[in-house]
């Protein structure tokens, strides 16, 4: 027996066996987490059925609820009598355990939250109308209950079964009055607002400037007048179409049997969720995940779209990409082609491949200082002090926290780019040399080239990092909420002093900063889902443009 | 077969090789070495080298492993330069200049004197790109001279028939053998006077080597060629003038009939009957 042991252990078989193991285990472990992000994320978006049921507590107290059963647990009695529910008979006092369901009950105009716990106990009568309808709300989240009227300017138009029939075309008017409402508010007044802004600072930059010639003012007076009455015909027209918009309301009973109207205008999204075949429901899936990349937020984030957020994150490791690349390459040839080898550049070594271990908090604390208030309040004394004292750069940025994403990754992209320089083959270069190229061509036209590869490396390196990195960027330009992204049809087109949302920002901010916390949950999951395909497609493009350029330049190996 | 056509088993007329009478005193020198002493660090490689290499002949370094053709090859057109620790003395004047000298433009000097090394080293760009590659160094741009010029390399390189077709797909798909006749082709696009072959057929099978053989003899007649080769069959074959050299020393130079009919040292006889080396 001893014998056979050790002959197995010599054979290997079970170190192949443990690093076999490790695999699967690591493997398990990435495809667990990426599989539960997904399915947790991915199924926010699908319309589930709304249970509707008496729930009577210890025979007493009645009323109706319906809702969507989001979790179920098991607590033990023991809990509840200690946290001072009472426990009627309809539970049997002699088991443990209890079901509890929660119940997303919406309406929180009403209720005053959007979820309540039941015991699965007291709950009786469960089932599932047909004609119950949800509306997803632009405020006050959802609400549940029976569709009982359509007025107009006060009037009743229709009423019971034939008001269902009545709401689509009335909403899809109501969406179209507020598109033009939001080209108006959006861009024609942001474009306005824009220019008299400008106008503002040109005439405080002049006042600075001690010059009073007239004709200058004159000029901008008359451009601001100008843009003051085109501001005012913008906003009679919109007042006009506020005016339609608030034209029809709806009645709806809710549970308690309550009759609230809601004006057409709050209401984003309608259904029946208990009356809908498989392909509605694919349709409404379908509408809400895309109103989810592609809308702004709303209700504190907790609701509607992320795509500012997306917008932000891709634009900021675009332009960081932009940065870290060229100055990485440039470092690593010069420490790798020109300096000479000793102590020196080794220390160099040394001390870069060490910073990119600096905690990235660190970094943060770096570009506020350096970057926000020494680089951008110089530039703001220099460029824009008509906009004092309301800082133009000298505040948090896209472009600070590219720069300070930059300075974070650039010690990836020096490593990489020196680790491709030093596998090109002597003979290479060589051979260059030999044909009467100076070293610097031999570099541009040889060297560099087959080097493109591992410089892309480190770029899919430093992007995987820098996509991911929240802590440093709270500092330096992250917010909760922008006002408007850093690229619009203004002139210069792209504002770099503006600050910008942030996928990895928004998931702690929804997650733990947001006062509806279980609604936002299941954002949390699909904007980490979001997270990381973002993250994967940058790295995928990444890693095909580098085997493109692997199969062109690949040299002679060995 | 007749013994007169045949030296060491070879026969040069197979080769198609003239057996003039070859003298040293007559020829016109293209490269004079003088005094040269070459260090690596502390060891020195290169001792006292007294050299006259004459024009438009091919001269053949013969030698055991390691005793310094290579790195006197390479002194030719500054190869050495690369090295951190090598330090040279002495001269070497090529038209009537010492390229040893501080001043000498190197690239310049690089652009007279061509080189191939022992493995292909072609660009990773295309057949045509690695021809073209020095004349771009040289700013010429103009479409017409520089598909002129790569066809006359190619063929000049006896290579023009075999990548005619394929000019631009990449050079590292030729075999070994049009590889190395490629980077052939590519030092002489640019019309050096000199041409330096290190080991050039020491990595190919031996017909590619018998191709590369009747490219330098053809060459011959326009560059001065100086050939390193531990084959010293191809070095009697190829050459008119062969130099043997022993651990960092010039041994001997001169005709190769009579290094290797009638060597003067007895170093050199025993390298060649193959006692050592």
């Amino acid at each position: 027996m001893r014998k056979t042991l050790k002959t197995w252990f010599d054979s290997g078989t079970p170190w192949i066996w443990l690093n076999a193991g490790a695999v699967s285990l690591s493997l398990i472990m990435v495809f667990g987490l990426l599989i539960m992000i997904a399915v947790r994320g991915m199924s926010h978006f699908w319309p589930a059925q709304v249970l509707e049921f008496d729930y009577t507590i210890a025979s007493k107290f009645s009323q109706r609820i319906a809702g969507e059963i989001n979790d179920t647990v098991e607590v033990s009695l023991e809990n509840l009598r200690n946290s001072g529910i009472e426990l009627g008979k309809e539970i049997q006092q002699n088991s443990q355990w209890v079901t509890r369901h929660l119940i997303k009950t919406g309406n929180r105009d009403v209720l005053g939250s959007d979820f309540r716990w039941v015991l699965a106990p007291y709950m009786s009568n469960e089932h599932f109308p047909q004609d119950i309808i949800v509306l997803e709300r632009s405020e006050w989240g959802n609400l549940y209950g029976y569709l009982k009227a359509i007025k107009q300017n006060g009037q009743i138009v229709s009423e019971n079964s034939s008001a269902w029939t009545d709401l689509s075309p009335r909403l899809d008017r109501v969406k179209n009055i507020q598109e033009q409402i939001r080209d108006i508010e959006k861009h024609k007044i942001g474009e306005i607002n824009y220019e008299l802004e400008q106008l503002r600072l040109k005439k405080r930059g002049l006042e600075l400037d001690k010059n009073n010639e007239p004709e200058i003012l004159s000029q901008i007076k008359s451009s601001e007048d100008t843009f003051k009455q085109q501001f005012g015909v913008l906003q009679s027209e919109l007042a006009k179409l506020y005016q339609g918009i608030n034209r029809d309301k709806l009645v709806v009973e809710i549970m308690d049997g309550k009759h609230i109207e809601i004006p057409f205008a709050k209401i984003v999204r309608a259904y029946k969720p208990n009356d809908m075949s498989f392909i509605q429901r694919i349709g409404v899936y379908l509408s809400r995940a895309w109103e989810f990349v592609s809308d702004d937020p709303r209700e504190a984030n907790t609701e509607g779209g992320i795509f500012p957020a997306i917008f932000g994150t891709v634009m900021m490791v675009i332009i960081m990409s932009i940065l870290v690349t060229p100055f990485g390459v440039v470092t690593a040839v010069y420490m790798h082609e020109y300096a000479k080898q000793g102590p020196v550049i080794r220390t160099i070594r040394i001390a870069v491949n060490n910073l990119a271990g600096v905690p990235s908090i660190v970094y943060g604390i770096f570009g506020l200082g350096f970057f926000v208030y020494f680089l951008g309040g110089n530039i703001d004394q220099l460029f824009f002090p008509e906009a004092l004292p309301a800082p133009t750069f000298g505040t948090p940025g896209i472009l600070w926290s590219s720069l300070t994403l930059a300075i974070l990754t650039v010690p990836v992209v020096i490593v990489a780019t020196e680790e491709g320089l030093s596998r090109i083959p002597r003979a290479i270069r060589e051979g260059s040399l030999a044909l009467g190229a100076t070293k610097a061509e031999t570099l541009w036209r040889t060297v560099l080239p087959m080097a493109t590869p591992a410089m892309m490396t480190g770029l899919i390196l430093a992007v995987a990092r820098a996509a991911g990195e929240v802590a440093p960027l709270m500092l330096v330009g992250v917010v909760k909420l922008a006002p408007s992204l850093p690229l619009d049809g203004n002139f210069p087109f792209l504002h770099l002093e503006r600050k910008f949302m942030h996928l990895g920002f928004h998931i702690y901010d929804v997650g733990f900063q947001s006062p509806n916390v279980e609604a936002a949950r299941p954002l949390v999951y699909a904007t980490a889902l979001l997270l990381v395909i973002i993250i994967v497609i940058l790295n995928l493009a990444a890693i095909w443009i580098r085997n493109n350029l692997r199969e062109k330049y690949k040299a002679v190996e060995n | 077969m007749n013994n007169s056509n045949m030296t060491h088993g070879i026969n040069y007329k197979a080769l198609g090789r003239k057996r003039e009478s070859l003298s040293l005193e007559k020829e016109t020198i293209c490269i004079q070495v003088k005094e040269l002493n070459l260090y690596y660090g502390e060891k020195q490689a290169l001792t006292n080298v007294n050299l006259s290499i004459p024009e438009k002949r091919v001269s053949a370094f013969i030698g055991p492993s390691g005793c310094g053709k290579s790195t006197l090859l390479r002194c030719f057109n500054r190869m050495n330069d690369l090295v951190d620790t090598c330090r040279i003395d002495g001269d070497i004047i090529i038209n009537a200049q010492n390229i040893l000298d501080r001043n000498v433009d190197v690239a310049e000097l690089r652009r007279r004197v061509g080189m191939v090394f022992q493995k292909p080293n072609p660009f990773p760009k295309s057949v045509y790109e690695n021809v073209a590659y020095g004349l771009r160094l040289q700013g010429m741009k103009n479409r017409r001279s520089l598909d002129e010029i790569v066809e006359k390399s190619l063929r000049s390189a006896a290579l023009w028939d075999e990548v005619k077709d394929r000019l631009h797909d990449n050079a590292l798909g030729l075999s070994g053998g049009q590889q190395q006749r490629l980077v052939i082709a590519r030092a002489i696009a640019i019309e050096p006077e000199i041409l330096l072959l290190d080991e050039p057929a020491s990595a190919l099978d031996p017909i590619s080597t018998l191709k590369i053989e009747e490219l330098i003899n053809e060459l011959k007649n326009q560059y001065t060629i100086v050939i390193v080769t531990h084959n010293m069959q191809q070095a009697a074959r190829v050459s008119d003038y062969t130099a043997f050299m022993y651990i960092g020393e010039l041994v001997e130079f001169g005709d190769t009939d009579k290094i290797f009919t009638n060597p003067r040292k007895k170093q050199t006889e025993d390298y060649i009957t193959g006692r050592y080396g």
